[in-house]
């Protein structure tokens, strides 16, 4: 509204209404970031001097070690959760689930929305029950099923169950309504089938829809914690964030706990993630809030 | 589903296996043995179970710690909700208000979003850390002895802390939006009609932004409900004792460690009729929020 000051002013006058808008957003910006910036600092401190001073606003010169220790140096039993190896079990996770998830659901919404179907309805409702519950609040049985069919501690008991939700059909069905009809029309007309229709015409369409949803599910699996926790035993199918429970005791007993490793694998675990989130923030955006409708 | 859709009837079938296999399996077959189990008493080494009725139920109901435990946990979802709505619609408002910088504001503080809750409760486990947390000597700062992981009262601060500022990003995201919908047209008549910034938040703004403000009361709630596990288990290492914990923790306390199968169920049958009712209150929201659009 700055335009609307009368234009005589000599000066523009302070617009202490702007002034208190940006400190309450400089506040909120502080506020969520610096417990990051904490975080990353430490990475670089001597153990020894957290335990001294306390995590502080510096930059030491300890990266290079925390980073080799945190990555190479395995801190369980067997010596087969390294860094690099619960990195590599995140990304399998991350993206086999967003990958996962976008393949099937696609193919029920496109079967819910463009075929017609004599139990269609049905259908419907036993995969949109699916929303209601979590897998939190089935997470025994759950458990005790992945057992029976011999799927512990390997990736599809990790990434299957989680599959089993109807989130991303969900709003691949809003999406696909949105589509005009007119062009399932112009294509039967061209004589295009089913499957002809659907790889050249709905999937580019959806690019967008694709990406925002990938995103999104990327950085849900990436996050799970307690179904990895509960699903894998062995150390070398652990996943970042399920190792942060093995990173936090290791802070116990030792004589100099290793905080500077244990915060760089929290910095590891946080950056896939918020990376993705950054960069393709306009696309997560939309995915985000238009996908409720 | 469309007018014009295809006819074929074995492709539609083939479409939507992939979903209902998976479903069936993971979803369907555990909440059906959740509530099957809810109702037997079993022996925790595996030799049999006897049909108990209601016992796990009424057990449940009668048992003085599971009533704290729910206690604790509507008291930790109310305050939850509260503060991250009422920060993120601040937050919103005033970035809305800004002219420039408004996305510069959103991509700093949507950050957060992207860290797991675990390790969001680790970064509080950095904070909060008893000799040289800088959260801890703020506290102290204030005359405040804050003891995380020992007093009851101070791990419940600290986990409603971690949690608000774990979901400010997503509340934030769906207020801006909701907020750059309004049409400029509405804004420029409240504009005329009311001087008053606070007027014109409280009888234009805020109702045209109740619907989105409805939408994301239940995501919290369900948020600090369910997905708060980690924070909560990273906060209290793993070790429960006399510290706070939600339902859905025990539910994994109970059955995973403590083997009490049955009453593991029960608790999840009873979070499973929580959820449901919470998802019909949902859906007639969303019904009203149609006729608002």
């Amino acid at each position: 509204m700055a335009d609307q000051t009368p234009v005589q002013t000599p000066r523009r006058s302070i617009n202490w209404g702007a002034v208190g808008d940006h400190t309450v957003l400089i506040l909120g910006s502080l506020f969520m970031l610096v417990p990051l910036i904490m975080v990353v600092m430490t990475t670089t401190v001597p153990d020894v001097d957290i335990i001294k001073y306390g995590p502080q606003l510096k930059i030491g010169d300890q990266f290079d070690e925390n980073f080799e220790k945190a990555m190479f140096e395995a801190s369980g039993f067997s010596g087969a959760n390294t860094g690099t190896r619960m990195l590599f079990n995140s990304f399998v996770l991350g993206i086999g689930f967003a990958l996962g998830k976008i393949v099937i659901a696609m193919m029920a919404a496109y079967a819910i929305v463009y075929f017609r179907l004599r139990f269609a309805s049905l259908a419907f409702w036993v995969i949109f029950t699916t929303l209601l519950l979590p897998l939190e609040v089935r997470i025994l049985p759950s458990y005790e099923v992945v057992q029976q069919l011999g799927m512990l501690n390997t990736y599809q008991g990790l990434i299957i169950p989680l599959i089993a939700s109807a989130t991303a059909t969900f709003f691949f069905r809003q999406y696909f309504r949105s589509i005009p009809e007119e062009l399932v029309e112009a294509a039967r007309i061209d004589g295009a089938g089913p499957v002809k229709f659907f790889i050249d015409i709905l999937v580019p369409l959806s690019k967008t829809m694709i990406a925002a949803m990938f995103i999104i599910m990327f950085v849900f699996g990436w996050n799970q914690y307690l179904w990895p926790t509960m699903i894998t035993t062995e150390e070398d199918m652990y996943t970042l964030v399920r190792g942060i429970k093995q990173i936090t005791q290791t802070l116990e007993g030792t004589n100099v706990p290793e905080f500077g490793r244990a915060n760089l694998l929290a910095v590891i675990a946080i950056l896939p993630p918020v990376a993705v989130v950054i960069f393709f923030q306009s696309w997560f955006v939309k995915g985000l809030t238009e996908s409720d409708k | 589903m469309k007018r014009a859709g295809f006819s074929t009837k074995w492709m539609p079938i083939l479409l939507l296996m992939p979903q209902l296999v998976i479903i069936a399996i993971f979803f369907y077959w555990p909440a059906w043995h959740a509530i099957q189990s809810s109702f037997y008493l079993q022996d925790p080494f595996g030799f049999g179970s006897t049909f108990v009725g209601l016992d796990n139920y009424t057990d449940l109901l009668g048992n003085s710690e599971y009533r704290r435990v729910a206690i604790f946990t509507l008291v930790f979802t109310v305050l939850v909700t509260f503060f991250s709505l009422a920060i993120a619609l601040l937050l919103a408002v005033k970035a809305d208000n800004v002219l420039r910088g408004a996305r510069t504001y959103r991509t700093l503080l949507m950050w957060v979003y992207a860290v797991a809750p675990p390790v969001a409760g680790f970064i509080g486990l950095i904070m909060f850390d008893q000799s040289w947390g800088p959260l801890t000597r703020l506290a102290g700062f204030f005359g405040w002895d804050f003891v995380l992981g020992v007093n009851f009262n101070d791990t419940a601060a600290a986990m409603v802390l971690v949690s608000v500022w774990k979901q400010i990003p997503v509340n934030f995201i769906f207020f801006l939006s909701g907020l750059q919908s309004i049409p400029r047209s509405v804004r420029e008549a409240a504009l005329i009609d009311n001087r008053s910034a606070t007027g014109r938040f409280w009888d234009v703004t805020f109702p045209l932004l109740a619907p989105t403000g409805f939408f994301l009361l239940i995501i919290n709630i369900t948020y600090a409900l369910f997905d708060t596990f980690g924070i909560v288990d990273t906060l209290v290492k793993g070790e429960p004792g006399n510290n706070p914990m939600t339902l859905v923790y025990k539910v994994y306390v109970d059955g995973f460690r403590g083997n009490d199968l049955g009453g593991s169920s029960a608790q999840s049958v009873i979070l499973m009729v929580l959820v449901l009712a919470l998802t019909i209150f949902q859906f007639r929201l969303i019904d009203r929020r149609i006729h608002y659009t």
